[in-house]
């Protein structure tokens, strides 16, 4: 079936879903590479208007990604809950728009959350501004314990990022200790490995929980192997917290990453036999980012931004602690510039927030990237606005193992200053007790000093 | 090293920017115009070239470019940059080890570090038995280019070596790609990466033996990528007080991707 809209007297004609959704999105150039951008702004804003009038009842009807030949089109359509979707059920996009700025409230938007889809949400965002994304998304709430409760109204927390170019416990330790003296590591603290050997696997993650345990510190680590690679791990007895994967919206581009919903189902059981979380059992954690599909040529033929939300769908099949989009890792190919990529992370964000999880972050660019640090404080300060579950915290802003740019230990005092925001009560507490709770001594704190870590 | 009891001690442990103290919340003046500093370095190193007659000479090598028409038209279609130009011929040597240096993101640390390393490989796979086809360089390449390249040669694996994208403190990093039966359409879970080449990160020698150990794996498994664990110990770096111990099972590995030139 086909949709149109006349604006300027031309009328504009869609395809199916895949290409209206398309056309819709704000311009950005992985859509461009893919070949299925707008080819005009008369033809998207044509879109948008077709797009708004589309009953959300439509979107359980038409796959952008054929069922038959993707389990996460299965995933998404088989575990619809439609009691959760009926209060929304009489809506067109646009509708959903207007009632999401005008009535809905945080409760309504968590029992909302099973009855929508990622492709909803999705055809939500291209009709918004930048304030809409803000202001819906700020009124969501969604809250994930593991040994510390994440996402309380009033908080923002910062996943600590460690990464060294060999993995040297030394260099790792020293940013931990560096990043927990400016109050990160409430989300995670969680370490790239520079290689996915189970040995070193292991042995960060030996050093990352005898910090923890020697601190007491509540919070959980997470080094960010590969989820074959964690598994093994786990039979071997390692300190596995939160089982990571990066993960996409078509099994195909899961298939690319090396996993599929079995696979990630095995880890979940796996990591949860482990009864390592004190608080609560959320214990995955996932990355994602738009243009992962098209990177790995497995699109077919959807827009990257719905894509991103698609991969939300397998993300909140395992009930994560945490998930991030990786914003602007990605490149300039898919991102091209700070207002592309500025767009793209308060899309991510109110998206995964609208479908359940407890979204954060990576604000983030590349060298290759149009993009520098006065775009990275406008988009922390607006998804701090928006009520962001966590940023990164990186020393100096400056990732020496990954090359990128993302936010420093310092934007994270910033923004939580900026808006009047606390890590997680109980990391408040032992902060507190550290006395780090609002200055940085000169002096390591005696128990820090002494640890026999460095 | 004595223990640290200050915090800018933690700059002893690594070349990440620990201890830049704080002003109010944020970064003292001069921290944060050292950050603009290696910034723009940075941006300019994306535009660099390779030196491909110096490279030529030191590797005695052919040079092929991809379809990509120019640096923008790199960065904005990495498609073209996975692609041969249209109209290269190289001659096939099936069964081959095929070498590929290619600029990537930045062509600094290839320019310096893949004579080195591209020796140490052709003899240590030489030595293995490898016949080694003659290195081929390719300019405003991805390291998908590797799979074009070892199609047409008809080589049984490649290798690409390839320029990372440049990061505030690794301006020179070079990444290599193993790929097994290398050809169009092989996914980035088919292939083993190595990282941080470079001064400072995984030295050339390493780097070296690292690879050598793959492409023997490689041969038994008849496979790269996820499918290929490195089951290579590593050296203990520190003794924590509570280090992990419980070691029952064969080591196992998986390379994770890096950010390069993909």
């Amino acid at each position: 079936m086909g949709f149109s809209a006349t604006v300027g007297g031309t009328r504009h004609v869609f395809a199916d879903l895949r290409q209206l959704l398309a056309c819709a999105t704000p311009f950005r150039s992985g859509d461009a590479l893919a070949g299925v951008a707008a080819a005009s702004a008369a033809q998207r804003v044509a879109a948008q208007r077709a797009l708004a009038d589309l009953p959300l009842r439509h979107f359980l009807d038409e796959a952008v990604v054929p069922y038959e030949a993707d389990e996460v089109t299965r995933l998404i359509l088989d575990s619809h809950d439609a009691a959760a979707f009926a209060p929304v059920a009489h809506l067109t996009v646009g509708g959903f728009r207007d009632w999401l700025l005008a009535e809905a409230d945080a409760p309504a938007l968590a029992a909302l959350a099973p009855g929508l889809t990622p492709e909803m949400v999705a055809a939500l965002s291209k009709i918004c501004r930048l304030q809409d994304l803000v202001a819906i998304a700020a009124k969501c709430r969604v809250t994930t314990r593991f040994r510390n409760t994440l996402g309380l109204p009033g908080t923002l927390s910062i996943r600590l990022q460690p990464n060294d170019p060999v993995d040297d416990p030394k260099g790792i330790a020293a940013q931990v200790l560096d990043g927990l003296l400016l109050g990160a590591g409430d989300a995670v603290i969680g370490v790239n490995p520079a290689t996915d050997n189970v040995d070193n696997l292991c042995r960060v993650l030996g050093l990352l929980d005898a910090v923890r345990d020697r601190y007491a510190i509540p919070t959980q680590t997470c080094v960010l192997a590969h989820v074959t690679t964690t598994l093994l791990a786990m039979q071997r007895g390692a300190p596995v917290d939160l089982v990571f994967q990066s993960i996409g919206g078509t099994q195909a581009v899961n298939d690319s990453f090396g996993v599929s919903l079995s696979l990630l189902a095995e880890a979940h059981a796996a990591a949860l036999s482990l009864k390592r979380g004190t608080l609560g059992d959320n214990c995955m954690y996932f990355e994602t980012g738009q243009g992962s599909a098209l990177s790995a040529d497995a699109h077919h033929g959807v827009d990257q931004q719905t894509l991103e939300c698609r991969a939300y769908a397998v993300a909140r099949r395992f009930r994560p602690l945490l998930v991030n989009s990786v914003v602007g890792f990605i490149g300039p190919e898919y991102l091209f510039d700070g207002k592309q990529i500025t767009r793209a992370g308060l899309e991510d964000h109110m998206c995964g927030k609208l479908l359940g999880l407890p979204m954060g972050v990576d604000v983030c660019y590349t060298n290759h990237a149009e993009a520098d640090q006065d775009d990275m404080d406008a988009l922390l300060t607006l998804l701090g606005v928006a009520g962001v579950t966590y940023v990164m915290g990186v020393p100096g802003a400056d990732d020496t193992m990954l090359a990128y740019q993302s936010t420093s230990f310092h934007d994270g005092l910033y923004v939580r200053a900026a808006l009047g925001k606390k890590p997680a009560p109980e990391f408040a507490v032992w902060l507190h007790r550290m006395g780090l709770g609002d200055r940085t001594p000169d002096l390591l704190p005696p128990a820090m000093a002494t640890a026999g870590l460095l | 090293m004595s223990a640290p009891t200050l915090w800018r001690d933690l700059r002893r442990f690594t070349a990440a920017r620990v201890a830049l103290g704080r002003v109010g919340n944020g970064l003292p003046t001069a921290a944060h115009l050292d950050f603009q500093e290696a910034h723009a370095q940075a941006r300019d190193a994306v535009w660099s070239k390779l030196d491909v007659p110096a490279l030529q000479a030191a590797l005695g090598a052919q040079v092929v470019a991809s379809a990509a028409p120019d640096r923008r038209g790199y960065l904005l279609r990495p498609d073209l940059g996975r692609r041969l130009a249209e109209g290269t011929v190289l001659a096939p040597r099936p069964g081959c080890f095929a070498i590929v240096v290619a600029d990537g993101l930045c062509a600094t640390g290839v320019q310096a570090q893949a004579p080195a390393l591209v020796a140490a490989l052709s003899a240590g796979l030489q030595a293995a038995g490898w016949d080694v086809a003659p290195p081929v360089i390719a300019t405003q390449a991805r390291v998908a280019i590797g799979d074009a390249i070892g199609q047409a040669l008809g080589a049984a694996m490649v290798a690409v070596l390839i320029g990372e994208r440049p990061g505030l403190s690794a301006l020179d990093s070079m990444g290599i790609y193993l790929t097994h039966a290398p050809r169009p359409g092989r996914t980035d879970a088919e292939r083993n990466c190595i990282s941080n080449i470079r001064p400072g990160g995984l030295s050339v020698a390493e780097a070296t033996a690292k690879l050598l150990w793959l492409v023997a794996a490689a041969r038994s498994l008849g496979a790269t990528g996820v499918a290929l664990k490195d089951e290579q110990p590593v050296v203990p770096l520190l003794e924590v007080e509570r280090p992990f111990e419980n070691a029952a099972d064969p080591p196992v590995f998986s390379e994770v991707s890096q950010p390069d030139g993909r």
